[in-house]
Parts: structure tokens; C-alpha cells; sequence
């Protein structure tokens, strides 16, 4: 089980406490209907699923409820950092 | 290759059994091939010899970086079935379905393969009624499934508790009689000894590091550990790791690859005639021929490779089994491992052309894909061969998830993915 650290409890706590909520800082495009529907397929559907540094999102749901964002090498499954919603890519 | 019969058994017992030759010899890669399959799995073996057999290309290589079906063939439940919901999927599962009959007699090895029956609980309204169309819709489309009330499911599997008083009692069940087990291992070895009778070099040990294209853009051959090998057609059936191979020839899957965990008691007498899928409950059970009680369910929550996941997911799973199985709760766990599933969005495969020329691909199984390695493997060699899908797997296209023309088996699958 992963040993998740909350940028927002400021504690680390077992993987059971939260959700995994896919991969971040995927932005949804301001106009959709601007999009050719390769951009929308992109946008949608490609994610990067790197064999390594993995930027994903997580949701303290048995904590405080806040949305975070965490870079864990998908090989190891180790986390790198964990950050606040809001915050630039590590 | 020595024919295996009964007359073979009985003359090498003759010799004690010391001079049975080895059933395929570890190749080396040569310069160039006519083709190159990428993943030595059961898919990727099983296409490489039915591109011998059925299409006549026996100059052939499938590539592995690392042993011969221990990927996740060695690592799945074994589960055949063919009773998903869509006709698109409904032709595609059933193909295979009908590939696994007389596949042992065809490969001259037992893959075991054995029609239990696999059956579906059906725990409330909703369950018995999607259930239902689900039979419809298969018998339509010539697959069997049938419904059982829950007395007759409890004939059909002893061991279940049809207890009004469970927390989520049994209203029914669709059963496909034609579903079942196979032996995984024997799957990969079978194909692999037929396809090397045919010529086909098996290269173990042999991770591909690019994908080299042409001025043109069509695939030139593969580069690998052990240098470069040229081929202008190469297949990729590399199940969790599709998405990396991809990317080396520049092309953005839409897949993401997750750990699926399964798990086996300690042997037993035989005490479990078929296969159980409970979605509600969320899990599934088999037993094995040695006895142990084969048992999965879903997915770990994250991307990951690391071949591994967490106990509570194994702990929710268990908890399932005792809640539907009360006799097994006290028997004991032996063993539990991870496999890397690559899910596409849509929850039905990707296998065909690709936008790269010469560049096939069999991927996006996710927690399914043994049941589907005969047709899977005959598909992807009938579109290697002949540059074009077979109708059957042609809706199954990358071009899918920009048109829309999704097959989305997420929802009607057996059991949550």
C-alpha cells in the first residue's frame, strides 16, 4: 500500500484514505468547439502513462477532501513530491 | 520436433524419458526478418504462428525482453468466455471462443482447455435485468448464455450460498456453458513450439529500444538490446507496456497501464466445478487443475509497471469470496502477484493498422485479454499478411476515438474493470 503525504493535512497517510484521480495539469481547452476533433480525441483520450516520473492527481477523499497533485515514478511507485492544487509542475 | 502421442510417450519411457529433444530452440536474431512480432506472449506467439500456418510467412521473429509467456500470460486467471453485450464484441470474443475448440489437437499440445461454464451472479434488480439483455443480445448474435434462477445456479455450483439473508443475496445468474479455463502456460508453450516447428525464431531476452522508420515514414525494422533487425512489417503485442513501444515509433496511444492482482489459496480436492463472476460483489473464482483456488477482481487505482499492487485491494477481494463462498473462509492464501493491464478508454482492444506503415498492433486488452489470445493472434496476423483489418476486428481501429465510434464494453462487461 503507498504512503501518501497530503501537501494539505500535512501528514502522510496510508494510500486507503485517497482516490486516484488520473493524470494532472490536463487543462480543458477554453473553446471545445474551436477544436478539430483530433485536438478533442487528444484532449479526451492520450494520456502520457509513462514508464517513470508520472505527474497525477489525488483526492484526500477520507481527509480533508482537497485535490492534489504528486509525481511518483510509475516503475517504483515511489513518490517524488506531492503539491497543492494550484501550484506549478514539479 | 518430436509429434507428441501415445506411442511417443510410450517409446521415450522406453529411454526414461531422457532423450525428449528440446520442444524449441532459444534463437539468436538474424539480420532482417519478413516480419517481427514484439511481446512473446500468448498473443504475440499465437500471431507469429498462424502468419506461418495460414498466411505461408514463416520467416518471422517474435522479440521478448524477458521470458517466453511471463508476462501476462503467465499472470492472468484464465477466464474464456465470449458474452459481452456489443456485436462488434460479441464477433470478436466468439472468434476466439471458436479457436479454442480443437486448439490442442491444432498446436499437438494440451492447453487444457475446459468448459465449465462460466457463471454470472445476478445480486439485485438491476443486475438481473441487464443480465437478461445481456443473454438477448448473445443469442442474437449465436453465443450462448442462459439464465438460471438462483436454486439452479446453486445446482450448477455447490458451494455457493444462495442465502436470502446474505448481505447481497443471489436473485439468479447468466450462465455460458462454453466458457471456462485454459492452462495459460501451455497457451504460450503450445504456440511457441508449433510456430518454431514453422520456422519461427522465438528470441527471449530481447527488449526493443526503437522503432526505426523510413524517409517515408514506413517502418524499417525494430532496434533492440541485441542490435537492429530489419522488417517492414512489425506487429507489437506487448499488452502493459503497448503505450512505451508506441511512443518509440512516435505514436500517442490512448492507453494507460494499471496492476491487476490475482491470487491462489492453497491446493484443495476439487470442490469448484465452474467459474464464478460476481460485479456487484466484485469478484471472481475458479479452481485449477492443481487445486488451488484460482481468484481476481479489479484493478489497483494507479498507473503503474512495478508487477505489483496493494494488499487492500487483495483484502476487499477476499472479503467478497467469504461474503458469496462462506466454506472458504477459513482456507488459506498462498500466493498473489500483479500484472500490468493496458486499458484503453473505451475498455475494448486496439487491433489493427496503425498510422505508421508496416506498424501493427494488438493492445489495449486491459483485465481480459486471455480469452481472446486465439483470435486476437489470428487477427492480427490476417492484418499483417494482408495490410488490411478482417472485418471482424476492423471496428476495433485507433480512428475509433477520434470519430467517437466507441465499443464501450466499460459498462457492459462482466465484471468492473
Amino acid at each position: 500500500m503507498l504512503l501518501i503525504h497530503c501537501p494539505y493535512c500535512d501528514e502522510q497517510r496510508a494510500e486507503i484514505e485517497f482516490a486516484y484521480a488520473g493524470e494532472a495539469h490536463i487543462a480543458r481547452p477554453p473553446d471545445p468547439s474551436a477544436l478539430s476533433d483530433e485536438d478533442w480525441s487528444r484532449y479526451l483520450f492520450i494520456r502520457s502513462n509513462p514508464r517513470g516520473r508520472h505527474h497525477e492527481r489525488w483526492r484526500h477523499i477520507h481527509g480533508c477532501g482537497r485535490f492534489f497533485n504528486a509525481v511518483r515514478d510509475t516503475v517504483t511507485d515511489t513518490f517524488e513530491a506531492t503539491y497543492k492544487a494550484g501550484e506549478p509542475r514539479r | 520436433m518430436t509429434r507428441f502421442s501415445a506411442f511417443s510417450l510410450f517409446a521415450k519411457a522406453l529411454g526414461g524419458h531422457q532423450s525428449w529433444p528440446e520442444q524449441w530452440p532459444d534463437a539468436s536474431p538474424k539480420p532482417g526478418y519478413d516480419a517481427i512480432i514484439v511481446g512473446a506472449g500468448g498473443h504475440g506467439l499465437g500471431a507469429a504462428y498462424y502468419l506461418a500456418k495460414k498466411y505461408g510467412i514463416t520467416n518471422v521473429a517474435v522479440i521478448e525482453k524477458g521470458w517466453l509467456g511471463g508476462g501476462n500470460t503467465g499472470r492472468n486467471t484464465t477466464i474464456i468466455r465470449s458474452n459481452y453485450l456489443y456485436d462488434e464484441s460479441a464477433h470478436l470474443y466468439d472468434h476466439a471462443l471458436k479457436l479454442w475448440d480443437g486448439l490442442s489437437q491444432e498446436l499437438n499440445y494440451n492447453t487444457m482447455y475446459s468448459k465449465r461454464g462460466v457463471m454470472m451472479l445476478a445480486h439485485n434488480v438491476h443486475d438481473v435485468q441487464s443480465f437478461k439483455r445481456h443473454i438477448h443480445a448473445n443469442r442474437l448474435n449465436g453465443v450462448d448464455n442462459e439464465w438460471l434462477t438462483a436454486e439452479q445456479a446453486k445446482e450448477y455450483c455447490p458451494p455457493l450460498s444462495i442465502s436470502p439473508d446474505a448481505r447481497h443475496p443471489v436473485l439468479g445468474a447468466a450462465l455460458q456453458r462454453r466458457g471456462g479455463t485454459a492452462r495459460h502456460d501451455s497457451v504460450a508453450w503450445g504456440y511457441a513450439r508449433a510456430a518454431a516447428a514453422l520456422g519461427v525464431d522465438i528470441i527471449q531476452n530481447c527488449a526493443a529500444t526503437g522503432i526505426r522508420r523510413g524517409a517515408n515514414g514506413a517502418v524499417e525494422g525494430v532496434e533492440t538490446e541485441r542490435g537492429f533487425i530489419a522488417s517492414k512489417r512489425v506487429g507489437v503485442s506487448a499488452a502493459g507496456h503497448s503505450s512505451v513501444i508506441m511512443q518509440m515509433a512516435g505514436l500517442d496511444f490512448p492507453l494507460e497501464s494499471y496492476p491487476l492482482q490475482a491470487l491462489v489459496s492453497e491446493p484443495v480436492k476439487p470442490v469448484f466445478p465452474c467459474v464464478v463472476m460476481s460485479n456487484t460483489v466484485h469478484a471472481y473464482m475458479s479452481q485449477s487443475d492443481k487445486g488451488e483456488l484460482v481468484i481476481g477482481a479489479g484493478t489497483d487505482q494507479y498507473v503503474s509497471y512495478s508487477q505489483r499492487g496493494a494488499l487492500h485491494i487483495v483484502e476487499h477481494t477476499l472479503a467478497a469470496i467469504c461474503e458469496i463462498f462462506p466454506i472458504f473462509r477459513r482456507m488459506r492464501m498462498l500466493r498473489s502477484w500483479g500484472g500490468i493491464v493496458d486499458v484503453t478508454p473505451d475498455r475494448s482492444p486496439i487491433l489493427g493498422k496503425t498510422p505508421v506503415p508496416g506498424l501493427y498492433v494488438n493492445c489495449g486488452w486491459g483485465t481480459g485479454g486471455f480469452k481472446a489470445t486465439p483470435g486476437a493472434a489470428d487477427l492480427l496476423a490476417y492484418t499483417m499478411a494482408k495490410d488490411e483489418p478482417h472485418p471482424i476486428n476492423a471496428p476495433y481501429n485507433l480512428d475509433r476515438f477520434r470519430t467517437g465510434r466507441l465499443i464501450d464494453e466499460a459498462a457492459a462487461a462482466a465484471v468492473a474493470h
